[in-house]
């Protein structure tokens, strides 16, 4: 018996977002659009701050590295910790003096520019499509990432910083067992160390990576055991894990920056071992 | 025994219309069979490609509510008691009738893959290579041509630009060229400007449909997109080549060719 006559061959509806699935398949991208939007609303608004971004011997890692402070702003790190001084007399008044604003750039390209992140938001926000077998949301005339999103193929750029940071996040971590020179741990290390864990995790499993240490070549090891084969093994297996270490550390990064401003704030009290 | 409502498609270039069936399904039966007794009890002439009933031919690719699949391995104790299950053909190539389609358009994009070009053989004249370099190309060597990455691809799929991109079927098939240690044949210009690989945007249906779990994005298209960078968007790999006066080709062979 007949039922319906569509105007698309095979059966097919037209129209953005259109499908015969039956499925929940919006949930996954309606996930990832919540997810982002809290995240990326949280992190200006926390960049914004410029407060409360230190609580001895915790540093925010969206605050870190500091290259400049101010120490008579509450919660802000003390000159020690700063890389070039006290906060430039030059910076625009227009702006609020955050320490975050001149170094969250490039944590922000890496993540827009990431494999992962692309299929994420290319899915979520633009609809390209919002999931398999689903009608994409119309474009003129598609073109990929071969016009204006060709920047994306600078992405390798963006993790030569990355992984700097890591360097840096560990470095901090490392510095939160000592509080005024007395070695000890509190929840905040412990917190510290894991951010700076889920975020090598991410970085050290980029798709860029994985090239550069030796996918590029065709000969991987020539039957040796080459440093280039063993570390593409390495990356591979940190690869297929990417996805999960990209929520883990956005999730943990945010986390950890209310974690310091709370304690900061003397909102909450870290537990730790330090006497004084 | 269970009675279990289909819709099917039916259907040809001209024009069609789902039709319904209710059709008696048995334990441990796929999609397939019970096309099959539809075909054999109600509808003689339903047209249904098949051959394997096992996986392995990629013969018997439609799309069932709404999801490419293959009909052979979509078991019908995946779906509700009471579930309506839509059987389309393939959305991307054009239909012959009811659940077949002509996909010789993918065909024509395995002819325009240069083949396989050996190296030159080594002192002992033998070729060799090893088994950890050429793991990850065999992992391509799986693929059965079911054509499933195809349909769901929107660039092919819902974009008509098949003028543009050879799809992720063929992007493995120049993956497992490309990174074969043995093979000496330069494809990058052409994989970008030919094949086409900045018309995917990485979204990954390909990989979420594959039915031999074919980890065709990270795997094969993304590691082709980083060898493009190499050769067109890094400043700093361009200039590393120029200091050591290495030439790479960035012209394709039809653009050396039409100077
Ligand atoms: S990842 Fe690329 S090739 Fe695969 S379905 Fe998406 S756009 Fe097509
Ligand atoms: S890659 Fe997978 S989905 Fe695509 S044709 Fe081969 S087996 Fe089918
Ligand atoms: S691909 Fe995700 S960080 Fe590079
Ligand atoms: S009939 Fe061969 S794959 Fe289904």
């Amino acid at each position: 018996m007949p039922t319906r006559q569509l105007t698309v061959l095979g059966g097919y509806p037209t129209g953005p977002a259109a499908t015969i699935r039956k499925d929940r398949w919006w949930v996954s991208p309606a996930i990832t659009l919540i997810v982002l939007t809290v995240f990326s609303v949280y992190v200006t608004w926390a960049a914004l701050q410029g407060d409360h971004y230190y609580a001895n011997p915790y540093l925010s890692p969206l605050y870190s590295p500091v290259l400049y402070t101010d120490p008579s702003v509450a919660g802000a790190a003390p000159i020690a910790h700063s890389w070039l001084g006290v906060w430039p007399s030059w910076w625009p008044g227009f702006l609020p003096a955050s320490p975050a604003l001149l170094i969250l750039f490039f944590p922000g390209v890496f993540r827009f520019t990431c494999y992962y992140y692309r299929k994420a938001y290319y899915r979520a926000f633009t609809g390209s499509p919002p999931a398999c077998a689903v009608n994409p949301v119309a474009s003129r005339r598609y073109r990929g990432e071969t016009a204006w999103l060709i920047f994306q193929n600078l992405h390798r750029y963006a993790l030569y910083f990355a992984v700097l940071y890591i360097f840096i996040l560990y470095y901090d971590a490392f510095v939160s067992l000592f509080r005024n020179g007395e070695f000890g741990i509190g929840v905040g290390s412990v917190v510290l160390f894991l951010n700076a864990t889920f975020l090598g995790g991410y970085t050290f499993g980029c798709h860029a990576m994985r090239h550069l240490v030796g996918g590029g070549f065709d000969c991987m090891s020539c039957g040796k055991t080459t440093a280039r084969y063993g570390a593409w093994k390495r990356v591979s297996w940190l690869n297929a894990r990417h996805p999960n270490f990209a929520w883990a550390s956005l999730v943990w990064v945010g986390f950890t920056d209310i974690y310091v401003r709370l304690v900061s704030m003397g909102v909450i009290t870290d537990l730790n071992t330090w006497t004084n | 025994m269970s009675t279990r409502t289909f819709k099917i498609w039916r259907g040809d270039s001209g024009g069609g219309a789902f039709n319904e069936y209710d059709a008696e399904v048995d334990e441990g039966m796929v999609v397939l069979d019970v096309l099959h007794r539809i075909q054999a009890l109600q509808a003689n002439d339903l047209a249904v490609r098949w051959n394997c009933k096992a996986g392995k031919c990629g013969s018997c690719s439609m799309e069932i509510n709404g999801r490419p699949k293959l009909a052979c391995m979509t078991r019908m104790n995946t779906f509700g008691p009471d579930e309506v299950i839509t059987v389309q053909p393939l959305k991307a190539f054009p239909v012959i009738k009811d659940l077949t389609c002509d996909v010789s358009w993918n065909y024509e994009q395995n002819k325009r893959i240069a083949p396989f070009k050996p190296q030159p053989r080594g002192r002992d004249g033998e070729h060799r290579m090893y088994q950890q370099d050429v793991d990850r190309v065999q992992e391509f060597r799986k693929c059965i041509e079911c054509f499933l990455c195809q349909d769901v691809c929107h660039v092919v799929r819902d974009r008509g630009r098949k003028d543009a991109f050879v799809g992720p079927r063929f992007m493995i098939r120049l993956a497992s060229l490309e990174m074969h240690p043995l093979d000496d044949d330069d494809r990058v210009p052409e994989i970008m400007k030919e094949y086409g690989s900045g018309m995917c945007n990485i979204t990954r249906c390909c990989t979420d449909t594959c039915p031999e779990n074919i980890n065709i994005t990270d795997n094969g298209i993304i590691p082709l997109k980083e060898r493009v960078v190499d050769r067109y968007y890094d400043p700093l790999a361009r200039l590393a080549r120029l200091f050591a006066g290495r030439r790479m080709r960035t012209k394709t062979r039809s653009e050396e060719q039409s100077k």
